[in-house]
């Protein structure tokens, strides 16, 4: 009784995977840009039409006002707006299964600046030049850099981040220009029994961030201009060395080890951090936090450099056209209207996302709401972009597994930075 | 690809001979028919169970034997990789990196260095949590298997850590074990949870055991309520001691629940994920196989194809052996308490 259906259930499998498999199997791997980008990026350069906006959860509602003025002045090139999960993760991994499936549905789409050269190397991305050229001489420089890949537009910056140092104004009346003078200052926070300076030291992107200012901060580098890694320099190992040589003595506490953004902040809250790097949303939490014990008393200043103002890293977002889309004219309009001075000013006041265009850090309405834009444009006029390369992920693994080692003081400086150039190298030979 | 397409004529010419089976009796007439109708029926679920789990599978196999897209130094943009044979599958074992052509050990940093590590870190922690878990389990069990006020409420209540996603467990647990968290200020320790190698992998087995000890409690406590009263008051009767109906009746009489227990968590601690990506992100040697391929996939998907197909074997070995040698009395003499547990 049982045999026939046995019989027929493996022919039926099979069927439904030799179907499945003839259907999919072609676009699933398709991960190069090779011939078929070309062909792509010069397609649908003049049409328009409706286009859809793809970007990661829009907590402030920034988005869905900005999308409704569009959409109200074109009524033939209306925007849909595809709302993607709040985690970065998922973000990118939704970005590049579309993409993969060249689903000409993702016309316009917010990518982190740590993915966008990963995406224009596969092929994804239309390089904004010729017809699609996108005006950048307003913006700040460095946000521009983590748009270009291979001396070539493929985004536009639209929003901009950067690291801060957030100090003890009662303890320390002028904050420190340079590490050395900071490290010099650790003396006070010993005799007020506090620690004295932290960011972010647990083992994930914010390492990378931290590990990456302290090396650029010294004049060194993690990825020269063609890729390849340069940490082998004896400024990459003097800027890791202060790092290393700071938590060995304690001038970084040993909690700090297990810090990620958030914890440094309370630790410095509650008065037991002289100096913090932290991000600028930390300003208005720490001066209108119930909990916040320093309400009054902090100040904020460029982080410290060798001799001058840091490096800092940069965060924030660049927005990008498919070559896949239909309507590469209304994308490219839209592009320009996302990265417009009005609709900058909105973010920065509705989502305190700090603004690409420099004129804006000194527009008076905007630094009465957001006061720390002035010290803000320092740090990103100084900053480097985090390696802007095809192989991130695998980059910043080998910074951050190699540079925990060394802070912890399981492996020599020497050996970590050796180490993570031949990790780098080899992440970017294929495996 | 092309071998499906070629076996799909000559399966579908298999079932054929059943046609023509003699027709002499009806009752052989109807076992077809009805057979036949049976397979109709059934149709639609294999159909589902071969495109969710057969595709994927196949597929995952097919890209692992294909290399990674690699980077054309001219243009910079990506380019297919083509087939690689073997050498994704030597890249993990042998912890052999690509360099320039040739292959090198790979370094510190790189993912394929961490292989072995997390092959180890991943069974150590099986090891023990399932251990722990059994243990703890089996003594709530024993709780909630008396009849006592209130029991319904405690068997609820055992079940809440279960009931709780386990990324919102880790997330607590990452609070809990934070520099300045609970478990510091409660036992007036300056133990970096997170941030040394022993602590780490404490902080995962703790919070892993605390999440599912219930779970094995809920199957061990099923396997429990089969063992009738009457053999116990019998036993009683003849003047065994508790320990001795504890060794005598007890034990043997949930050992085909229990084993089932203990091959689904070893089954589903082989895969643990989110406790140590949430709680340490993978450091401190804390890296599962799980983890290890959630990061690969984001370098490259045919070495992540790879991995898992790894990591699939090896889940598959070990319940191989849980089945057929530590399990074989649990499959044959209790289907029912088996096919129970599986439907949950």
């Amino acid at each position: 009784m049982k045999n026939p259906a046995r019989k027929l259930a493996p022919a039926a499998a099979i069927g439904i995977l030799a179907l499945a498999l003839s259907a999919c199997g072609g676009g699933g791997s398709t991960t190069s840009g090779g011939g078929g980008g070309g062909s792509d990026a010069t397609a649908n350069l003049d049409a328009r039409g409706p286009i859809t906006y793809v970007q990661g959860k829009d907590n402030s509602n920034v988005v869905r006002p900005l999308i409704a003025k569009w959409n109200a002045s074109h009524p033939n090139e209306q925007v849909t707006f595809k709302e993607q999960s709040d985690q970065a993760d998922q973000q990118h991994d939704d970005l590049v299964q579309n993409f993969q499936a060249k689903n000409a549905n993702y016309d316009v789409v917010d990518v982190d600046v740590v993915w966008t050269a990963e995406f224009a190397a596969k092929g994804w991305l239309q390089p904004l030049k010729d017809k699609t050229a996108i005006d950048t001489s307003a913006m700040l420089p460095a946000t521009v850099k983590t748009a270009t890949y291979k001396d070539t537009l493929y985004a536009a910056p639209q929003t901009s981040d950067g690291g801060l140092l957030y100090y003890r104004k009662d303890l320390v009346p002028t904050p420190p220009k340079t590490w050395n003078d900071m490290m010099n200052m650790c003396s006070i926070a010993k005799q007020k029994n506090m620690s004295c300076y932290a960011g972010q030291f647990a083992k994930y992107e914010g390492l990378t961030v931290n590990a990456a200012e302290a090396i650029n901060t010294a004049g060194g580098k993690i990825v020269d201009d063609s890729g390849k890694a340069a940490v082998n320099s004896p400024e990459a190992k003097a800027g890791l060395q202060n790092l290393v040589t700071a938590y060995s003595n304690g001038n970084i506490p040993k909690e700090a080890i297990t810090y990620q953004e958030e914890q440094g902040r309370q630790a410095f809250e509650d008065g037991k951090l002289l100096f913090l790097r932290n991000w600028p949303y930390v300003y208005n939490l720490a001066k209108t936090d119930g909990s916040s014990k320093v309400k009054d008393s902090f100040g904020i200043a460029p982080l410290p450099g060798k001799d001058g103002p840091g490096a800092s890293s940069l965060g924030g977002h660049n927005v990008a056209m498919s070559v896949y889309s239909k309507h590469k004219a209304t994308a490219l309009d839209f592009m320009k209207f996302m990265t417009s001075a009005e609709t900058e000013k909105f973010y920065a006041t509705q989502g305190s996302l700090a603004p690409v265009l420099k004129d804006l850090y000194s527009d008076k309405e905007l630094v009465g709401k957001l006061p720390y834009l002035p010290v803000l444009l320092t740090s990103i006029e100084n900053a480097v972009p985090r390696p802007v390369t095809p192989f991130y992920p695998a980059v910043t693994k080998a910074v951050q597994d190699n540079a925990y080692s060394a802070i912890k003081g399981e492996k020599s400086v020497d050996a970590a930075l050796s180490d993570m150039a031949k990790a780098i190298d080899s992440a970017s030979s294929g495996q | 690809m092309s071998t499906e397409a070629k076996a799909l004529p000559g399966q579908t010419t298999s079932p054929k001979p059943e046609h023509h089976l003699p027709k002499g009796e009806s009752a052989d007439r109807k076992a077809v028919t009805q057979g036949r109708w049976g397979a109709t029926l059934i149709a639609p679920s294999l159909i589902m169970l071969a495109i969710v789990i057969g595709y994927p599978i196949v597929r995952g196999v097919i890209m692992s034997f294909q290399k990674d897209s690699g980077l054309d130094p001219a243009s910079g943009l990506f380019v297919e990789g083509g087939p690689a044979g073997l050498a994704n599958y030597t890249h993990w074992l042998l912890q052999q990196c690509g360099a320039g052509g040739g292959t090198v050990a790979c370094a510190p940093g790189t993912l394929g260095a961490q292989f072995w590590n997390a092959m180890g870190t991943t069974f150590f922690f099986t090891a023990v949590t399932v251990l722990l878990e059994t243990l703890i389990g089996f003594w709530m069990a024993l709780i909630m298997a008396r009849t006592f006020r209130g029991r319904g409420l405690l068997r609820a209540a055992v079940l809440v850590p279960w009931a709780i996603p386990t990324a919102v467990t880790a997330k607590l647990w990452f609070f809990i074990f934070a520099f300045d968290g609970i478990a510091n200020k409660l036992f007036g320790t300056q133990i970096l949870w997170t941030g040394s190698e022993w602590p780490a992998k404490w902080a995962v087995i703790i919070s892993d055991v605390w999440k599912t000890t219930p779970f094995m409690a809920l199957l061990i406590l099923a396997g429990l309520q089969l063992i009738p009263e009457e053999v116990y008051e019998a036993a009683k009767v003849d003047g065994a001691s508790t320990w001795q109906r504890f060794t005598q009746i007890t034990l043997p009489l949930v050992k085909p629940a229990l084993m089932v227990a203990v091959l689904f968590r070893v089954l589903d601690a082989l895969r643990m994920f989110d406790l140590p990506y949430i709680l340490t992100g993978g450091a401190n040697n804390t890296t599962t196989l799980s983890i290890l391929v959630v990061d690969q996939v984001r370098q490259g998907f045919n070495s992540a194809a790879a991995l898992s197909t790894i990591t699939f074997l090896v889940i598959f070995i070990v319940a191989f052996i849980f089945v057929r040698f530590l399990g074989a009395n649990a499959v044959q003499t209790s289907s029912g308490t088996s096919g129970k547990a599986k439907a949950k």
